[in-house]
């Protein structure tokens, strides 16, 4: 698609032959890939091809033991999680969000309170939190009645959607969502799926991690397939088939046999 | 096919059941409700079975002296607990650190100043300490600061022991101390002029030569509403009590927005042994004295104070008003029964069922607002 050859002249995030060893277990063993501005880059990958590490790496958790990570064309090194939010990487996960008993503006803008008044006077300015959290969410098709509300009142889809909303309104360059779809029902997954496409046209970066090809394949411009801590390729997402995608995460040829013998369901 | 139609109903449900929850989820998000429906509870219960004297205004006043001491480690106790922490050893702290500051006093001969300054510092560093201890090795705050509890009152009777020659008590504070304003501060009754007036015009009740029967508010009254107010603020308004929230709540979350919970539960711990010192000071200087026995079970009593002020075991949950509340239910019963034809001995069996009922009236609470199934 159109998506795909527009992005290849500026990648917001761009790492090149990752290694992380974690003692004598080596968990990437030389990885590349690259995101830029409003493209969906689907990263797969079976348990254990070392999807989780890689978003660890790239969202300053642990720092790679060798290789190349380019931000925007320079080579970073983050200590912390702040550091890699500072340079406008913003990470959702799965279930670590959100909090549950808080309200949503108060999850919203959590890190990153707004304050007024005079120190030690200074407090949150609550009204202008609740107006924002409000608006951003009228803006996502979430209609809440109240800011006040605990997210834990919220649906999984809606609170994987609130989170990236947050991302988004605090200025992410690149958002790295950690299987925002694996825990959702039908209906919720086509709402994230939905506002990922939405994100997109905004013309932010984004990386989606999934094992499952038909949700990547649905908003995804490009897939990256990890096997084994290696890239196994990249492809664009009119170069490659559903079928053959999901072949190629899953090893080939022992999917493809059992897929035959279940009649054709996985 | 049917597993994907089973699938749509369950993710369209949550939608209409937040619809009609709504406005009673809305009436139920205060924490302190709870707490305020006990005290109605509490107060009616006492209004038919006790003495009208207990509602008179000595009566109240030596209800609220005993209950804004506790109020004052519930609330700490309670601010911990939103924090995700516990701290079991406040009780002992408020021996050890009376022992400090009574030693400070009458062995070194400090001034009050100092000793007050030097007490809630040595405090905060040992708080800081504790808390250190919990984050660094990720071990349960129950356990580390159960040691604590035990350490702290081996050590209070050491000291104490040393400092006064072999005694479990150390005595002779009054005549060191002298009357200063510093002092007023933290010790004996404000308002006194108001209440002398009152009598005067026969407003309040006085003995037969015009004294007032009550000299004026406990200071301890004061320091309690005061610190409740300053804690409910900072909970609800300020960039540190969303981060305290946070920090209870879920510490990944908390940490991967920002958050710096390692500062926040460490200055929460070092706030709670400050509180611990506060009550020290004042019960010190208003009985002139310090034995091995002060605070003792202290922080049973102020967790059970937090709870029924509606603060969750699990952290992330709850309010310093909920726990100011929950201390005057605490005093109400534990003096009132005193008032009633019931023996006092009652008052723990009382106390347990309260916080048992508090704790599953928290549960419940927690379901609706989080909408856990």
């Amino acid at each position: 698609m159109a998506d795909g050859k527009t992005a290849m002249s500026t990648p917001v995030i761009e790492v090149n032959n990752v290694v992380k060893h974690y003692g004598s277990v080596i968990a990437l063993s030389g990885v590349s890939m690259k995101v830029s501005q409003g493209e969906v880059l689907c990263l797969l990958g079976d348990n254990g091809a070392g999807k989780s590490t890689l978003i660890k790496t790239l969202s300053g958790v642990v720092r790679p033991t060798s290789g190349d990570f380019l931000v925007e064309g320079k080579p970073v090194a983050f200590n912390s999680p702040r550091d890699a939010l500072d340079a406008g990487i913003a990470t959702v996960y799965q279930d670590l969000a959100m909090i549950p008993l808080m309200s949503i503006t108060r999850n919203f803008f959590m890190g990153r309170e707004p304050l007024k008044g005079i120190p030690p006077f200074r407090h949150i300015d609550f009204k202008h939190c609740n107006a924002v959290t409000h608006e951003e969410m009228r803006k996502i098709g979430i209609d809440i009645r109240d800011p006040n509300q605990a997210v834990g009142t919220l649906s999984g889809g809606e609170r994987q959607c609130v989170a990236i909303a947050r991302a988004v309104y605090f200025g992410a360059k690149v958002l790295i969502l950690d299987e925002p779809t694996s825990a959702l029902g039908v209906a919720q997954t086509s709402m994230v799926l939905k506002y990922i496409h939405q994100v997109q046209q905004k013309g932010l970066g984004v990386i989606f991690i999934t094992h499952n090809v038909r949700h990547a394949y649905a908003v995804g411009s490009r897939f990256t397939v990890l096997n084994r801590g290696k890239t196994l390729g990249t492809c664009a997402k009119g170069e490659i088939s559903i079928d053959e995608l999901q072949n190629m995460m899953a090893g080939g040829k022992e999917l493809q046999t059992l897929s035959d013998e279940l009649g054709g369901t996985i | 096919m049917a597993q994907i139609e089973q699938q749509t109903t369950v993710a369209a449900k949550p939608d209409e059941r937040i619809r009609q929850v709504g406005f009673l989820t809305h009436m139920m998000r205060r924490p302190e409700l709870g707490a305020v429906a006990g005290l109605v509870m509490v107060v009616v219960f006492f209004f038919f079975a006790a003495d009208p004297s207990m509602f008179s205004l000595s009566g109240l006043m030596t209800i609220l002296a005993p209950a804004s001491q506790l109020g004052i480690l519930a609330i700490a106790a309670s601010l911990l607990m939103i924090g995700g922490e516990f701290d079991l050893s406040i009780g002992s702290m408020v021996a050890f650190t009376g022992l400090i500051f009574g030693a400070l006093l009458t062995n070194f001969g400090q001034p009050l100043w100092i000793s007050i300054v030097f007490t809630l510092m040595l405090a905060a560093v040992m708080g800081a300490v504790n808390g250190q201890i919990v984050i660094r090795t990720r071990l349960p705050s129950f356990i580390v600061t159960l040691a604590f509890l035990f350490i702290l009152r081996g050590l209070t009777l050491v000291g104490l022991k040393w400092a006064t020659g072999g005694s479990t008590q150390l005595r002779g504070i009054e005549d060191v101390v002298g009357d200063g304003l510093l002092r007023q501060v933290f010790s004996g009754v404000a308002f006194q002029p108001l209440f002398n007036w009152l009598a005067e015009h026969d407003l309040i009740e006085k003995f037969d030569n015009g004294v007032p029967k009550v000299a004026g508010v406990p200071v301890s009254v004061l320091w309690f509403v005061g610190i409740t107010g300053a804690a409910t603020w900072m909970l609800l308004r300020t960039r540190v009590g969303n981060w305290i929230f946070a920090a209870g709540g879920d510490p990944v979350a908390a940490r991967n927005s920002g958050v710096p919970v390692d500062r926040v539960k460490t200055g929460l711990f070092a706030l709670t042994a400050c509180a611990a010192a506060l009550v020290a000071i004042i019960t010190v200087l208003d009985a002139g004295s310090t034995d091995a026995r002060r605070g003792f079970q202290k922080e049973f009593e102020a967790i059970i104070a937090a709870v029924i002020g509606g603060s969750l075991l699990t952290g992330g949950y709850g309010s310093a008003i909920g726990a100011f509340f929950g201390a005057i239910i605490f005093g109400l019963v534990s003096i009132g029964l005193t008032y009633t034809q019931f023996d006092s001995d009652w008052f723990q069996v009382f106390l347990g069922s309260m916080l048992l009922l508090a704790v599953l009236f928290n549960n419940f609470i927690r379901r609706k607002v989080t909408g856990e199934r």
